[in-house]
């Protein structure tokens, strides 16, 4: 490795590995660790994680996608520094703030102002430097007229904005970021969702832990998807978030002892695709018109429509407006101007904290065999757009 | 730049740890802060009260009353800080097992908001001492270096303690017990002159004692018994070695088990 390279490295992570001690074999009283002085070699471990290797370099967001029980939260408190590996090597260039989870000292007995200020110094800041940003920190929490309130009389909600606000002043070479946008409402997240934006642009190093697939998509610059303690692939984001819904729904599918692929007959989801023309040698910009139903019990936090092309490029990720979701039916509209070929359509289902809980993985497809459209010359490519020359 | 950096952000997270701690202790109280005053005080009042008048102890005793006070506030600090040290690693343990502050911090932050009472109840006791009609003097001064040393015994056993306690919950019942045993074998609200005086030099093993001793030397009364007066030859150094023994072991225990607090509390 040059020097070079050796200097865009953020983290690097060697071969590391991680076992826990399972709990009932823990000493924690007389009684215990007696028998288990008496009952040598009576530890179970268990192993979370079994040689991982990655790099994140400067500038990244970078990804960690998993299942619930993957390792990926053992993961990430080993490079905050929490947990220390079994065997193997982490090396942080630079500090790094970790949040693996907002609020982290928060106490329900103390004001707002006041924990914003306990909070602030576990990330790293002296009094002076709260007293600088504490307006900015109350104002982006839109939480001004509740400071001298105590934490234990606000919602959820106003905590999860309170604890963002002032995570989000954080200003070290790392930040990393565990499920943050699980929680809080519609408006806030979109805020949320502006502050990565805004990371991205500026090239800071972020790492990002997360079931949904759409913020991969949209955000990461690379990602690694881990299962059962392994690393299953490191690479682009785009190819990760497809291989973790399509393992994931693999899962799913043979956990509840049916195939989501094809046949649709038990799954919670049917789809219907319409459209005017032959579907399998449609024009660019034809009406399509897919029809979707699902089970609403199974209380869908959001429902994604995914359109891809089918030599894997994502085109677009379309979620069911919120006040559809209990309704179990909608249709969507669309006439994509698409490039030539095959596209097919995946459904992704999340739940309100526990990630991917349904889908389909190929739940209609069509293909495009005429890209002929009026006012448009000959054109290439994915999909086209409005332009003109001049 | 880094080192420094450190400092402050660690300086940042003591200060408010321990302001949060006295924030909550006296949260919806009316009197509030008063109360660390208050408390001694009227602890003061009781033994006063108790010692003076129900059962005399220290009738040959100078200034009884003030000797015994110095003991106790000395006695309940060490308790306290122990006490408390032993569980703060499993108390913080949301923070623990969520961000990596150098582990010690929280144990410091609860030896302070002890050390910080401390000086509350010393304020009481001087004022104590002046109604008693005692001349303030130089050797007042005296309690500096003494609390030093006790400060530094209560940290090293409550490394100890606390890093025990994350996996042996136990701990704390048995320390309690030991706690009970030290109230009597230090010599805390009787004169050490009760005891025959062949054994005087076996009870200045014990750094309490010891230190106690000197407080009330200091404060009290010249004719409190101390180490310097019992002892002359090298064994008056075995106190002062157990209290920097007791510190260096609690401290390396620790350290050696701290990167393993996250996942075993």
């Amino acid at each position: 490795m040059t020097d070079s390279t050796k200097k865009d490295i953020a983290i690097s992570v060697r071969d590391i590995r991680k076992e826990f001690i399972l709990p009932q074999s823990k000493n924690s009283s007389f009684k215990q660790s007696f028998v288990n002085i008496v009952k040598k070699n009576n530890k179970v471990t268990q192993k979370v994680l079994d040689g991982v290797s990655f790099d994140v370099h400067k500038g990244d967001f970078f990804g960690i996608v998993g299942r619930n029980g993957s390792g990926k939260s053992t993961l990430l408190k080993m490079l905050a520094g929490v947990y220390t590996p079994t065997a193997g090597e982490i090396q942080v260039n630079g500090g790094l703030t970790p949040f693996i989870e907002l609020g982290v000292g928060f106490n329900p007995e103390l004001s707002g102002r006041d924990n914003v200020y306990l909070n602030g110094a576990l990330l790293g800041f002296n009094r002076n430097q709260m007293d600088e940003m504490y307006y900015e920190i109350v104002s982006f929490a839109e939480l001004e007229p509740f400071m001298d309130q105590k934490l234990k009389n606000y919602s959820s909600g106003m905590q999860v904005r309170l604890a963002f606000s002032i995570a989000i002043m954080a200003k070290n070479e790392v930040l990393i970021f565990d499920e943050v946008l699980a929680v809080g409402d519609e408006a806030f997240q979109r805020k949320c969702l502006d502050v990565f934006e805004r990371y991205k642009a500026e090239g800071q190093t972020v790492i990002l832990v997360t079931h949904d697939m759409e913020q991969v998509r949209r955000f990461c610059t690379r990602a690694i998807l881990i299962s059962d303690g392994k690393l299953i692939k490191d690479g682009d984001p785009r190819e990760i978030a497809d291989l973790y819904s399509k393992l994931n729904l693999e899962q799913i599918s043979k956990e509840s002892g049916r195939s989501l692929d094809g046949d649709q007959q038990d799954s919670d989801f049917v789809t219907e695709l319409t459209a005017e023309g032959d579907l399998f040698n449609l024009t660019s910009g034809a009406n399509l018109k897919l029809n979707l139903k699902w089970n609403a019990s199974m209380k869908a936090d959001k429902i994604v429509v995914n359109l891809f092309k089918n030599t894997g490029e994502y085109i677009v990720g379309l979620a069911i407006p919120r006040e559809r979701l209990l309704s179990g039916e909608v249709t969507l509209s669309l006439s994509p101007r698409l490039g030539m070929g095959k596209h097919l359509f995946t459904i992704e289902a999340y739940g309100k904290e526990s990630g991917l809980i349904g889908g389909i993985h190929h739940a209609a497809e069509f293909t495009i065999g005429n890209t002929d459209i009026d006012g448009i010359g000959g054109w290439s490519g994915l999909l086209a757009l409005d332009h003109n020359w001049s | 730049m880094s080192m420094k950096y450190l400092h402050s952000r660690n300086r940042a997270i003591l200060r408010e740890m321990v302001s949060t701690d006295f924030k909550v202790r006296y949260q919806g109280s009316v009197l509030g802060y008063f109360w660390s005053l208050l408390k001694p005080l009227f602890l003061f009042a009781i033994l006063y009260v108790v010692f003076t008048y129900i059962i005399p102890l220290g009738k040959d005793v100078e200034h009884f009353s003030v000797y015994l006070l110095t003991g106790i506030v000395l006695w309940n600090f060490f308790t306290e800080a122990t006490m408390q040290g032993a569980s703060s690693v499993v108390a913080r343990g949301d923070l623990i097992r969520k961000i990596s502050i150098p582990r010690y911090l929280v144990v410091m932050a609860s030896s302070l908001s002890a050390l910080i009472n401390l000086g509350l109840s010393l304020v009481v006791v001087f004022i104590f001492a002046l109604l008693n009609g005692i001349t303030p003097s130089f050797t007042w001064l005296l309690i500096l270096p003494i609390v030093l040393e006790l400060y530094v015994l209560s940290l090293g056993v409550s490394f100890l303690l606390a890093s025990l306690y994350v996996k042996f919950r136990d701990i704390t019942y048995i320390w309690e017990i030991v706690l009970q045993a030290g109230f009597y074998a230090s010599a805390i609200i009787f004169p050490l002159t009760m005891v025959p005086a062949e054994f005087h030099k076996w009870f200045f093993m014990n750094p309490i004692v010891q230190i106690i001793q000197d407080a009330r030397w200091a404060i009290a009364t010249d004719t409190s018994i101390t180490i310097w007066s019992t002892i002359s030859s090298w064994p008056v150094v075995i106190p002062f070695v157990i209290v920097i023994t007791a510190a260096v072991i609690g401290y390396a225990h620790f350290k050696k088990r701290s990167p393993y607090f996250a996942e075993d509390i």
